[in-house]
């Protein structure tokens, strides 16, 4: 029987090299019960977009830290949508000033966390994203 | 959600090349979606050209790594490379951390690679319950080589043989006690060895071990067994028709020793086909298939005609010692199974 699991991958462009917090979503994500394919630090926008192709996913999360959001997302939702992903649910996570959430959501960003955002919080803006209830 | 044309309506544009196809087809399989197989049979036909690798070994032995590099190598002399890389899915959560493409990162963007990340989704094997049918669909997609990774435990050896045609078995040094620590079995479905990370200390020892088990193990079917005092026979095809897995050193992290290894990979391929052994491993495949195929549909057929919370009673039933397992069958069986 149809046994449908919701796909994330959890991706971390730019240039810094820190991942911690990408891998704690990473991890939580997987606790929820989801598949999460982690490709690790330093990713260019057309790996990530390769990668969400091959790997059919329905969410691509980005963690960016390096303050470069304005120039990635853009650029990796646009790679998206040209390969036909229409709806590929892009979030993002990291160190977003509170004046680039509403530009950001205009380019097509689904969700925006910053810092001291809960697990919790993805986690169920996934599910309602995927029209998924949240178990009891 | 799919609808027959959904389903069928990949099919030619993943015979025409399109990824997108391929990765929801994929999905499709794995899922297993109303027209799976619908899906599946319309791609058949277009089956059985690729090579499928398999590369097995302990967890953190260098699997994905050696799995990037063999694909460089693979890609070099023109060959498209399909990749599956399985890990475990929590039996607590259902979900899965999937992470071995972070070691596949020189293939991004090379359009004759695709790489899926498959999830086990509780099968036990090292393999996914739809690995082999995932398979089919890059098999399908045209992929000349198609390398398999599996998880680093379990029986995870004995799944990839049967679903492979030619058997990767990855062992490294620093595992302990190296005759230890090279498992049981892998003598019977490795068709190569790998020992890889041989920048480490006891590279050579582990060399030593396996060419040890070799020479102590007993022949089996196709594979060979060195005549002992003699030194070590050549590794490859036998006179006699047999194979001895050679054993080759690799540093995957530097590319050291893998384009022996894929040359290897390559030999055995052709050893297969000259000895018609070929067509018995197709065959064996095939057989395996078709005996998943059948219990999983023979035990949905069954359990679909038992009464709700059947099964759990009878259960109750056979742990209060009322009745014995065996009896219990014979009893569902004359009641409900085939007439
Ligand atoms: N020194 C050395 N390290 C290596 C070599 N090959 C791989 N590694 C390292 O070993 C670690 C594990 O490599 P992976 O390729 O992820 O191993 P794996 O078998 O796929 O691991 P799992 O999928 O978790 O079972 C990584 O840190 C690699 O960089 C090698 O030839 N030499
Ligand atoms: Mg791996």
């Amino acid at each position: 029987m149809a046994d449908r699991k919701i796909r994330v991958l959890v991706a971390k462009p730019g240039l810094d090299g820190h991942d911690r917090g990408a891998k704690v979503v990473a991890r939580a994500l997987r606790d929820a019960g989801m598949e999460v394919i982690y490709t690790g630090i330093r990713q260019t926008p057309e790996m990530i977009a390769e990668a969400a192709l091959q790997e059919d996913v329905d969410v691509v999360g980005l963690s960016i830290l390096s303050g470069a959001h304005m120039a990635l997302c853009p650029r990796i939702i646009e790679l998206l949508r040209g390969q036909g992903l229409d709806d590929v649910v892009v979030l993002v996570g990291g160190i977003i000033p509170d004046d680039d959430v509403a530009p950001l959501r205009e380019m097509g960003v689904k969700g925006v966390f910053g810092p001291g955002t809960s697990t919790q919080d993805i986690i169920d803006f996934i599910r309602r994203e995927k029209g998924e209830p949240a178990p009891a | 959600m799919a609808t027959q044309d959904s389903v069928t309506g990949l099919v030619e544009p993943l015979l025409a090349g399109n990824r997108r196809a391929l990765a929801r087809a994929i999905s499709q399989v794995e899922d297993e979606a109303a027209d799976s197989h619908a899906l599946l049979a319309a791609l058949y036909p277009h089956t059985g050209r690729s090579h499928i690798v398999g590369v097995t070994g302990a967890p953190g032995t260098g699997k994905s790594t050696l799995v990037n590099a063999l694909a460089r190598a693979f890609r070099g002399e023109g060959k498209t490379v399909g990749i599956i890389a399985v890990d475990p899915t929590s039996p607590f959560s259902g979900g899965a951390l999937l992470g071995d493409r972070v070691r596949m990162r020189d293939l991004a963007g090379d359009p004759g690679v695709f790489i899926r990340s498959m999830a086990t989704r509780g099968s036990l094997g090292g393999l996914a319950r739809a690995t082999g049918d995932a398979l089919s669909v890059l098999d399908a997609a045209g992929f000349d080589r198609i390398l398999v990774e599996t998880v680093g435990v379990g029986q995870a050896e004995i799944d990839i043989a049967a679903a492979a045609h030619t058997t990767v078995v990855v062992e490294a040094p620093g595992l302990g006690d190296e005759v230890q620590a090279i498992k049981a079995g892998v003598l019977e479905i490795a068709d190569v060895f790998a020992v890889n990370k041989a920048d480490r200390d006891g590279a050579d020892h582990t060399m030593m071990a396996l060419q040890m088990m070799q020479g102590l193990a007993p022949a089996t079917q196709g594979h060979h067994r060195p005549a002992s005092g003699h030194g070590h026979a050549e590794p490859g095809a036998q006179g006699d028709g047999s194979w001895l897995p050679p054993i080759v050193k690799t540093v995957a992290v530097r590319g050291e020793g893998v384009a022996q290894l894929a040359g290897w990979i390559e030999r055995h391929r052709e050893y297969l086909a000259a000895t018609g052994q070929l067509s018995r491993r197709e065959e064996a495949r095939a057989a395996n298939t078709l005996d998943h195929i059948l219990r999983d549909r023979l035990l949905a057929e069954l359990t679909q005609r038992l009464p709700d919370g059947y099964l759990r009673q009878v259960a109750g039933e056979i742990a209060r010692r009322e009745h014995d397992p065996y009896s219990v069958v014979d009893r569902i069986l004359s009641a409900y199974g085939c007439p």
